[in-house]
């Protein structure tokens, strides 16, 4: 590793846990003194066994769960949430879908309008806008949240293992898309995967979590700059970082 | 149909790819022969029901042919006597269209009734566990007691005529309109919930935006439920309440108190025709409504 990524100091950071801890009504500890930082415009991806805690530190991060104990900076106007499923509106459009979070937050109009359009643009659907979920593939639906998120143009993206239920071939060109959205919004991003190769191609820093109770156990920085070719999944350098990532994940 | 954009946009060549057997252009043949592809259609939905009907006119022609005694067959007269006196005999039919408009009348306003009331006290107990806790056994309650026992305080508080049989035709719409109402506001989706959480989105804009939308395909089915229980509502109430407009249910007894079976017959055909109408009314409403992005098993 020729270059690294150091972690961001306090004052510019977009999104810092600091010790924070979560334990559940029924007694289950979540998280324990979990302390990372996401710069703005820095990729990070969180990857774990399954139960330790990755999706409650989103949940916390959005304000859908509190804290237990410790602290949560979130510098930014607009959080940008992607769930596991995509969570669409059976009974909308693809266009209205994409429009919801705006019309929430009651942006005019004609501004809504104009970001609806470029976001659908953005994820390639261009032409479905008039489709219902149910006539989409699973990737498009993922796509339509998505483009969901991005009308906000949020400086704080949270994606919960948004590609998980996917095929092998549409998590790749997904994860695709996604860079090339991080790269022209240039948004702070903290992804949760059990995905290694997929942590490995989008993010700047990899970080790897205990089982419970989860805490951030090893760093891996990755050196390659955005944009990312998708031939670099092929390449030694790749595989290597993977090894490393996946070596510490067999050690938690 | 179904769009996938994903698979196709990952092949460039349109065209097979070599070594692959392309199949001859035919259509596809669903397994087990001519009727099995056309069972969704002209078998089940018209030709099994027919055969049903049959069975039920060739075992009423038995009971009333065989078991009854011509003094007897008052009780139930032969299917061609029914419609000989029934509906061919315009005095008689006449009579039986006119009390038919009146029931329709009580039918559509106890409905309706029912559905406003109905949907707001589900929106009422979606908003608060407690509010559930000490309205829904009442509504429960309202379903269960005997109709009978409230013909006397009705009658005594709002006479013998329309409006006490519109109170009888809602007393027995209201619960399945409350139960399928409350089942699909509740039953929307953590996420979908938690993604209008995320946006502060307040009461109103998650009740008209997501409860309401998400709920009406459960909504639809107790206003189908509920069509055809105010038809029996209608009835019951012009059962008991004979005052002004006779009704079907008012027909009814009166043809039962005289014996007068091919009329009564008739009377009880076409009221159940009305619940059957306004059922199959309520199904395509739904499916016109919510059809598109909502498929039951079963319209």
């Amino acid at each position: 590793m020729t270059m690294t990524t150091e972690p961001p100091p306090a004052t510019t950071a977009a999104l810092r846990f600091s010790g924070v801890s979560k334990k559940f009504k029924d007694g289950t500890v979540a998280l324990t003194g979990a302390d990372l930082a996401v710069a703005p415009g820095e990729f990070v991806t969180v990857v774990g066994p399954s139960g330790c805690g990755k999706s409650t530190l989103l949940r916390i991060a959005s304000g859908l769960d509190k804290a237990s104990d410790g602290e949560v900076d979130v510098h930014s106007k607009s959080v940008g949430y992607v769930f596991q499923d995509a969570t669409l509106l059976p009974w909308r459009t693809v266009w209205d879908n994409v429009r919801l979070l705006a019309e929430l937050e009651r942006m005019d109009k004609k501004e809504r309008d104009r970001r609806v359009r470029d976001a659908i643009d953005l994820v390639g659907l261009t032409g479905f806008e008039k489709h219902l979920p149910q006539e989409l593939s699973g990737g498009m639906r993922m796509r339509v949240s998505l483009a969901r998120s991005m009308v906000l143009a949020p400086d704080v993206f949270l994606f919960d293992e948004p590609f998980g239920a996917l095929d092998e071939i549409t998590r790749e060109r997904l994860n695709d898309e996604l860079l090339r959205m991080f790269i022209q919004s240039r948004f702070a991003a903290l992804f949760i995967t059990h995905s290694v190769q997929e942590a490995v191609f989008l993010s700047g820093r990899v970080l790897v979590m205990s089982g419970r109770p989860g805490r951030v156990k090893a760093e891996v920085a990755v050196p390659f700059d955005y944009p990312r070719a998708p031939e670099i999944r092929y390449s030694a350098e790749f595989a290597a970082l993977c090894g490393e990532v996946s070596q510490y994940l067999r050690d938690v | 149909m179904t769009v996938d954009v994903d698979s196709t946009a990952a092949t460039p060549a349109v065209g097979p790819a070599p070594g692959e057997v392309v199949a001859p252009p035919v259509a596809p043949r669903a397994p087990g022969g001519w009727w099995a592809r056309s069972r969704g259609t002209l078998f089940n939905k018209f030709l099994l029901p027919f055969c049903v009907f049959a069975l039920f006119v060739g075992g009423w022609y038995l009971v009333s042919g065989l078991t009854l005694t011509k003094q007897q067959r008052f009780m139930l007269p032969l299917p061609h006597d029914v419609i000989r006196v029934g509906f061919l005999d315009w005095s008689n039919f006449k009579v039986i269209l006119e009390a038919l408009r009146y029931t329709v009348i009580v039918t559509f306003i106890g409905l309706a009734i029912s559905m406003v009331l109905g949907v707001l006290a589900a929106v009422l107990m979606s908003q608060a566990q407690w509010i559930e806790s000490s309205l829904y056994p009442w509504a429960v309650v309202l379903q269960t007691v005997p109709i009978l026992a409230l013909t006397p305080v009705l009658s005594f508080f709002f006479g013998f005529a329309l409006t006490s049989r519109t109170i009888v035709c809602v007393i027995i719409a209201f619960f399945p309109i409350v139960s399928n109402t409350l089942f699909g506001l509740q039953s929307v989706d953590r996420g979908m919930h938690e993604l209008f959480t995320l946006h502060h989105t307040g009461r109103l804009t998650r009740l008209w935006k997501l409860q309401l939308p998400a709920a009406l395909p459960a909504m639809f089915s107790g206003f189908r439920v509920a069509a055809g229980l105010s038809v029996i509502g209608a009835i019951v109430g012009e059962f008991f309440f004979k005052q002004g407009n006779a009704g079907l249910g008012t027909n009814l007894s009166v043809y039962s108190s005289r014996l007068e079976g091919e009329r009564l017959w008739a009377t009880t055909l076409v009221a159940s025709l009305l619940g059957i109408a306004v059922f199959v009314f309520f199904g395509w409403l739904s499916r016109r409504v919510v059809g598109r992005w909502y498929q039951a098993k079963r319209g």
